[in-house]
């Protein structure tokens, strides 16, 4: 019975995040409002990590399976691609060579900068 | 075919799970990250869908149960996030300078380039959300008007090019503190990418999955901006 009390909790929280979702006016989708909330619970201790740990291991084990439905979608989109196939993955590749890159050096230039090495190379 | 079909709602949920278990062995078989299992069970549905002339909506009719659980599912990586919190606290100047400068990197390039292509508006917002994890990309893309699907690619490309190239962008860049190459690899291809950090060691692992949630949460922050200004110029 404690997989029902974990599904509850984790289906009260999404109920709770689809609701703020509804009541502030920010393009935020509810599933971030979620996981916020979840992890605020979590820091403050009103929730503890072994009380919903099956559960939330079990969906985010299973999470690629949710979004199979969305992206066999991509057959009703196939007009609004025609024509831009090949600008959108130039698109795609040129920005995340240059996001990962960037963001290694930024990360590591501040990391040099505070003295703060973690070179115990893992 | 779709008429007889277009009732029964477990023929989506059958259909996706079955293709999704096909791509999983396949996967384990070949050990390839091409051979993503995500990938594969899209690839199939479509070619079935496409052979016997089925709707989507047909089979969105059941298969959308299964896409209900996104939300709690992306509510769960409050868990992980939660777990790696000595990391987080112990680098937090660092982690938001580079999480920070991947998103608006990112939202730069794409906006560029798709200026610069005079791509529709709609496709164009419908690729800037693409570093981060899907669920939140997809909530992002539906809330700035793109379109969901074509996120979803953009998703997986990013995540399976940060799975197989990282660690040749990483030498191009020089980025050798683990550390910093976890979270950039976290910062531009989220969850796919990750797995390749997790090879790599257990600092690039945990910084990774880290940056996935913190890119995730300052997306839905930059996105929405940047799009706003992208429509203006390109409609």
């Amino acid at each position: 019975m404690k997989y029902i009390f974990q599904l509850g909790f984790i289906c009260f929280l999404s109920f709770i995040a689809e609701l703020l979702h509804e009541v502030i006016p920010l393009p935020v989708p509810a599933s971030v409002y979620g996981l916020v909330l979840l992890f605020l619970l979590l820091c403050l201790k009103v929730v503890k990590v072994e009380q919903i740990e099956t559960v939330s291991g079990f969906f985010i084990s299973a999470m690629p399976i949710f979004f199979i439905s969305p992206s066999v979608s991509l057959i009703t989109s196939f007009g609004a691609m025609k024509g831009s196939v090949l600008s959108l993955i130039v698109i795609i590749v040129i920005s995340t060579v240059f996001t990962l890159g960037l963001t290694g050096v930024v990360t590591q230039f501040v990391m040099k900068r505070r003295g703060n090495h973690s070179k115990e190379d893992a | 075919m779709n008429e007889v079909l277009s009732g029964c709602a477990y023929f989506g949920i059958a259909l996706s799970l079955i293709a999704y278990w096909i791509g999983y062995r396949l996967n384990q078989r070949f050990k390839l990250m091409i051979v993503n299992p995500m990938l594969i069970s899209m690839l199939l549905i479509i070619g079935f869908l496409l052979l016997f002339n089925v709707d989507y909506e047909t089979y969105d009719y059941g298969a959308k149960y299964i896409t209900y659980f996104l939300t709690p599912a992306t509510i769960c990586l409050a868990v992980p996030l939660y777990k790696q919190l000595q990391v987080l606290k112990k680098n937090l100047g660092a982690i938001i300078a580079g999480v920070l400068t991947g998103c608006i990197v990112h939202a730069l390039i794409v906006a560029g380039l798709a200026v610069l292509f005079q791509l529709d508006g709609i496709l164009a917002v419908s690729v800037l959300p693409k570093s981060v994890t899907t669920a939140i990309a997809m909530g992002v893309s539906s809330e700035v008007g793109g379109i969901e699907a074509i996120t979803v690619v953009g998703v997986c490309m990013a995540g399976l090019m940060g799975a197989i190239l990282s660690p040749v962008i990483l030498k191009l860049f020089r980025i050798t503190e683990p550390a910093a190459q976890g979270l950039a690899i976290g910062t531009a291809s989220h969850a796919l990418g990750t797995s390749k950090a997790c090879e790599m060691g257990e600092l690039q692992a945990a910084m990774s999955s880290l940056a996935i949630v913190v890119t995730g949460i300052l997306t839905v922050i930059v996105v929405p901006i940047v799009s706003k200004y992208l429509f203006t110029i390109l409609t």
